[in-house]
């Protein structure tokens, strides 16, 4: 099967010819972002020191990033934990519904917490509203990542910290935190890297305080700024790339503590 | 006793599950509704009517510039989906049957990587790609390939294709992979003992078996493409806008909330009528050949 061997290759080289690009343009030496390439230089990255409002977008995204990690991963252990249950009345609809933003088109998320939140309540937009909205649509993620982890949990050994005299909350935190662990990490960094990226939501959902994205965004139509857009790229991707593997490394390592054979991806 | 352990594990992950089912309530089904209701009122200067009207939809169905975006949208995201689901198909086969079981995950990860990557910059980076002085036109004429550069690749449908494609690359992979995953090897051998082909194989057992993998690639593909409204700006020029770049005007620029949620249920509603009947034509050729 040489033949497909080929294409896979050529397709890997069309998913990763942006993200090889990306590198070349924000270290040449030129205003504009076309080949040829002109020359090495870190000025752009320089340029990015420089600038406050990128800052103080990055320190936006920042915050909510986390936040978001930590209340997607927090609902996901709630819901993930759930699913291993026997079933209830309407087990299916209701993680139908928890489950549906991974499917629904976002400007539909966000153009209906836009209605609510504005026409509705009249409230202003604020990072609290793209937190909502991102812990929104990063829930999804969690559980099928943390469902992994807590599908392949042997109930032997919930059962045998109950019989030795745990609580049934103490034997949660000693026996089965520990065996998910790696899972949640997983979670925490997907949520994470999902809402720094996040662009469409933001944009709708954001007040005076951009995000780093809707900034970049903004930088878009000016071509002058392109390179510092650059080399921002540069570092987020490389960030991104390095959240990704420790998240792939803990959830395979999560994998082997239950004892599984890897089925690979994180979906 | 067993029966009553069983309804004490239910109760329990009835309580569980209540944080994010209420949180999915709140955020996400009651502001559905909203989006429900105010399609059912209208704009009147700077105040909402909040008496009840079909005016927005009949409006709405009358301006052939709405309906012209509407079905523009639906067969741009429809390409989207064609092109994805044909060239992700390939690789979730290759991945599933000719790389060994412990390089698997390695090559998913792979896969995976570029879809985590900064959004926006992507879609920017296709627009260098694919420009009249890009890489790609500047890279075929440097090899002496074309004379000209191409100017169908830039600012029209073609580029949203393109670069959605990529997008949702790994959407379409997945579940295809997934699906292939599951089906039996030996139904394999058992048909080619029996004097089919590699190929009449491929086409009479592997596919059927993994037509509900495909089914969800197209579905996860189709479903959000309708939604995007940065790759239409950004690389789609005049002919490759889509009615989520109508529907965030309606929101941002003219102020006309309930315009804009009509445009959004009836985009909804035709994803949905558009997913439905694929559904069901997949069904019915399924069960027609056995």
């Amino acid at each position: 099967m040489k033949g497909l061997k080929v294409y896979a290759i050529a397709y890997l080289l069309f998913l990763y010819a942006p993200i090889f690009l990306l590198p070349m343009f924000a270290f040449n030496d030129a205003d504009i972002i076309a080949f040829p390439l002109s020359g090495f230089t870190t000025h752009w990255f320089e340029e990015l020191t420089r600038n406050a409002a990128l800052q103080a977008a990055v320190r936006n995204s920042l915050i909510i990033a986390a936040s978001t990690a930590v209340l997607s991963t927090i609902l996901g252990i709630c819901a993930a934990r759930a699913a291993t249950m026997a079933d209830w009345p309407l087990k299916r609809p209701m993680m139908g519904l928890i489950m549906l933003p991974l499917v629904l088109p976002e400007i539909i998320v966000a153009v209906s917490l836009l209605v609510v939140i504005v026409q509705v309540f009249g409230l202003g937009l604020s990072n609290t509203t793209i937190i909502a909205a991102h812990t929104l649509i990063c829930m999804p993620f969690s559980i099928a990542v943390l469902n992994g982890a807590f599908q392949n949990l042997d109930p032997a050994l919930e059962e045998a910290a109950l019989d030795l005299g745990e609580s049934r909350w103490s034997a949660f935190r000693l026996v089965i935190l520990p065996l998910v662990m790696p899972g949640i990490i997983s979670s925490l960094l997907i949520s994470f890297t999902i809402s720094l990226d996040e662009f469409i939501i933001a944009f709708f959902l954001s007040g005076a305080n951009p995000t780093m994205p809707v900034y970049i965004w903004g930088l878009l139509r000016f071509p002058g700024q392109l390179p510092v857009v650059m080399a921002m790229g540069t570092i987020l991707v490389a960030l991104s790339i390095v959240l990704l593997t420790i998240a792939e490394i803990m959830r395979r390592r999560g994998l082997k503590r239950a004892g599984l054979k890897d089925t690979g991806g994180f979906l | 006793m067993f029966r009553k352990r069983l309804t004490d594990s239910g109760r329990r992950g009835l309580i569980l599950v209540s944080p994010p089912f209420l949180y999915g309530v709140l955020l996400l089904a009651v502001p559905l509704a909203t989006v429900l209701l105010f399609s059912f009122w209208t704009q009147d200067y700077l105040t909402i009517d909040t008496s009840f009207t079909f005016a927005n939809y009949s409006e709405a169905l009358a301006d052939p510039l709405y309906m012209q975006l509407l079905r523009g949208s639906l067969l741009i995201a429809g390409a989207v989906t064609v092109a994805t689901v044909l060239l992700a198909f390939p690789i979730a086969y290759f991945v599933s049957f000719h790389v060994q079981p412990s390089r698997k995950s390695l090559w998913l990860f792979l896969i995976t990587i570029p879809f985590w990557t900064s959004y926006l910059i992507r879609v920017f980076l296709w627009k260098v790609i694919l420009g009249y002085n890009g890489v790609l036109n500047s890279s075929l004429t440097g090899l002496g390939l074309i004379d000209e550069p191409l100017s169908f690749i830039l600012y029209n449908a073609n580029a949203v294709v393109i670069t959605l494609a990529h997008a949702f690359a790994p959407f379409a992979i997945l579940p295809i992979f997934v699906a292939l995953e599951k089906i039996d090897r030996s139904l394999l051998e058992a048909s080619l003992d029996l004097g089919e082909t590699r190929l009449t194989t491929f086409l009479r057992v592997t596919l059927p078996l993994a037509m509900p993998g495909v089914v969800a690639a197209v579905l996860i593909v189709f479903i959000p493409t309708i939604g995007d409204y940065v790759t239409p700006r950004l690389v789609g020029g005049p002919d490759g806008l889509m009615i989520a770049n109508m529907i965030q005007t309606q929101f941002l620029k003219l102020n006309n909330a309930p315009m804009g949620a009509t445009l959004a249920i009836l985009a909804m509603l035709s994803v949905t009528a558009v997913s439905l009947a694929f559904i069901w034509l997949n069904r019915r050729w399924l069960r027609g050949p056995r």
